[in-house]
């Protein structure tokens, strides 16, 4: 009897680990450090964003809403709350968790686009909310936010520490805690697919009618994946706003919530490894487009589309398969 | 023996068609139980009411005494019920093993927590399901597949993996829905053996198929179907020997083929 192969995570993550590693020798200055960071949160919520479209087929346009959800929540917890940044986050998380739930509970009972037209909804009115509440939010002008704090220890990005006898700067503590969050978000994020919960998931978007005669109730699963990305938003979210100390509207806008979805569908639906490149090449393409001028955007939308009319399956999966097929 | 599927005056109208029309059947335990007909004889409908994808007109379906009479899709595997497709459901983006684990769904951990932490609870079940689910291929008689992926298999393969994973819910009765449709007489044959070796596991089979000799060869009970009514009832010999199946459903023989019978 043929053995069964089991699929190893284990090359997939030490190959991660070390390009995280790696990262920080080409970055000459702190510009540097603060663009792998953004690639990172970025990443994070791409990570999560692909458990839902990429292997459950469910589409989200409104998640830049929970992204900013959790941010102004981590923000305005620990501005006027007096929570230390970790609570604050895992709150944040909670009520981000919940909202998704509230929205999706009614929703994804129903077959077809809904899920998309509810976020696109959502995400919309966030952006109006956050606006307009400025009192609350600060509206456009935006919200300062405390450094970030962990057990004591502040780590402002303008810091130096003393690390094992080196001196670092608070920006590249920032890099390491960012890269290892995004390393503990894929490796969540590649159990989850590999479980029995995963399986089920990934046969949503296979074939929904064999997951109900399997005894998956549909809705139900659709609903707990819709609230792990949620999650996955919300606490990169809450990050994103300790590491920038100010917030502003923009990051609840749709225009982020369609370059989230750009990220999942360039890099390679239901591809973990490819939605971290995906956000890797939509960050650093308009920084070597810049000298285009007014050309940046013509140029980096003809990119994108290129990409998509020749790899329609999205980067990584189609390189993948080439691979393979050449191997063959 | 007690019946573990009873059928009681089931009706289902489409606008003014009746595509079942009060049937009434019961299956026994452990037994195989064909259900032919001409096309649109209501066949498939029957499958789909017995199931749950559509809600009958009138009537009741029982299981083990319990009725079905609300029950969503998804409710029915606990229940001890599973099914294949005619038009194959299966998810290509799987791999063929992955799709029959997926069949043990309902036997497996599912926590949030525990599948993003991969807890070793959960791992050893996934591990051990791996394995049955791997000899299960093996049952129906794909195993030269367990690596692949299903996008990667043919048609006759896909059929058997379907059947696999239906089985690994680990269900009293398999409804097995034109299981040889497409498949040549070869592969037909070793379906029939597989439905055998199902039957001797003690799993009860509802068949609908319109491969005769496969159903002649196979049942213990044949139930024919004609534009929603039942037509007749019985064993293959039986059914065989039934003047009006004869009409109805496998043409009336010519004088001179009666005069040489």
């Amino acid at each position: 009897m043929a053995t069964v192969k089991t699929h190893r995570k284990a090359p997939g993550l030490i190959a991660l680990f070390v390009i995280l590693a790696v990262a920080p020798l080409l970055a000459a200055n702190a510009f540097h450090y603060d663009l792998m960071i953004k690639i990172c949160l970025t990443a994070i919520v791409a990570v999560g964003l692909n458990l839902l479209v990429g292997y459950a087929g469910q589409v989200s346009l409104g998640h830049a809403a929970f992204y900013a959800g959790g941010a102004y929540a981590s923000a305005l917890l620990t501005q006027n709350y007096e929570f230390a940044p970790l609570p604050a986050m895992l709150t944040a998380a909670v009520a981000v968790g919940s909202l998704a739930w509230l929205v999706g509970r009614p929703i994804l009972h129903l077959k077809g686009h809904y899920l998309s037209m509810a976020t696109l909804g959502l995400g919309v009115i966030a952006a109006i909310v956050i606006n307009n509440e400025d009192q609350i939010t600060g509206g456009p002008d935006g919200l300062p936010v405390a450094p970030l704090s962990l057990f004591g220890h502040e780590l402002s990005v303008f810091g130096s520490y003393e690390w094992f006898g080196m001196t670092i700067t608070g920006t590249q503590l920032w890099y390491l805690l960012a890269a290892g969050a995004l390393f503990l978000a894929v490796w969540l994020a590649l159990n989850l697919i590999d479980s029995p919960l995963g399986r089920a998931l990934r046969a949503l978007h296979g074939s929904e009618i064999a997951a109900q005669v399997a005894g998956v109730d549909t809705a139900k699963y659709k609903l707990r994946v819709f609230v792990i990305s949620a999650v996955y938003a919300s606490v990169a979210g809450s990050l994103y706003a300790h590491y920038s100390g100010f917030i502003t509207p923009d990051i609840a806008s749709f225009g982020h919530s369609i370059e989230l979805i750009t990220i999942v569908v360039l890099g390679g639906m239901a591809s973990t490894y490819g939605v971290i490149l995906g956000a890797a090449i939509l960050l650093l393409i308009p920084q070597f487009l810049t000298g285009f001028q007014e050309l940046e955007m013509v140029l980096f939308g003809a990119i994108l589309m290129a990409v998509m009319i020749f790899m329609p399956r999205g980067l990584v999966p189609t390189i993948a398969r080439r691979f393979q097929k050449e191997a063959a | 023996m007690s019946a573990l599927l009873s059928v009681k005056n089931l009706s289902k109208e489409f606008g003014g068609v009746h595509a079942v029309e009060d049937l009434s059947f019961e299956v026994e335990q452990g037994r195989i139980h064909s259900i032919i007909g001409p096309n649109g004889a209501g066949k498939t409908t029957l499958f789909n009411l017995i199931t749950g994808l559509y809600q009958p007109s009138a009537g009741s379906v029982h299981l083990n005494g319990r009725s079905l009479a609300g029950h969503k899709p998804h409710e029915l595997a606990p229940l001890g019920m599973c099914r294949t497709f005619q038009n194959l459901q299966i998810c290509m983006n799987m791999s063929a093993l992955e799709n029959v684990m997926l069949g043990r769904h309902r036997h497996l951990g599912q926590g949030t927590l525990a599948s993003l932490l991969k807890l070793p609870a959960l791992r050893r079940g996934d591990h051990a399901c791996r394995q049955q689910c791997a000899d299960l291929m093996e049952f129906v008689g794909c195993g030269q597949y367990l690596n692949h992926h299903a996008s990667a298999m043919p048609y006759g393969a896909l059929k058997r993996l379907e059947i696999a994973r239906a089985l690994a819910s680990e269900p009293d009765i398999l409804l097995l829905d034109e299981p040889a449709a497409g498949l040549n007489r070869t592969e037909t044959d070793a379906l029939r053996d597989v439905i055998r070796k199902i039957a001797d596991k003690g799993i009860t089979v509802v068949l609908v198929e319109h491969d005769m000799k496969l159903v002649m060869s196979v049942s213990d009970q044949v139930l024919v179907l004609c534009y929603g009514r039942q037509l007749a009832e019985g064993t293959p010999d039986q059914i065989r020997a039934n003047p009006d199946v004869i009409d109805a459903y496998l043409g009336s023989r010519k004088p001179e083929e009666e005069a040489l019978a």
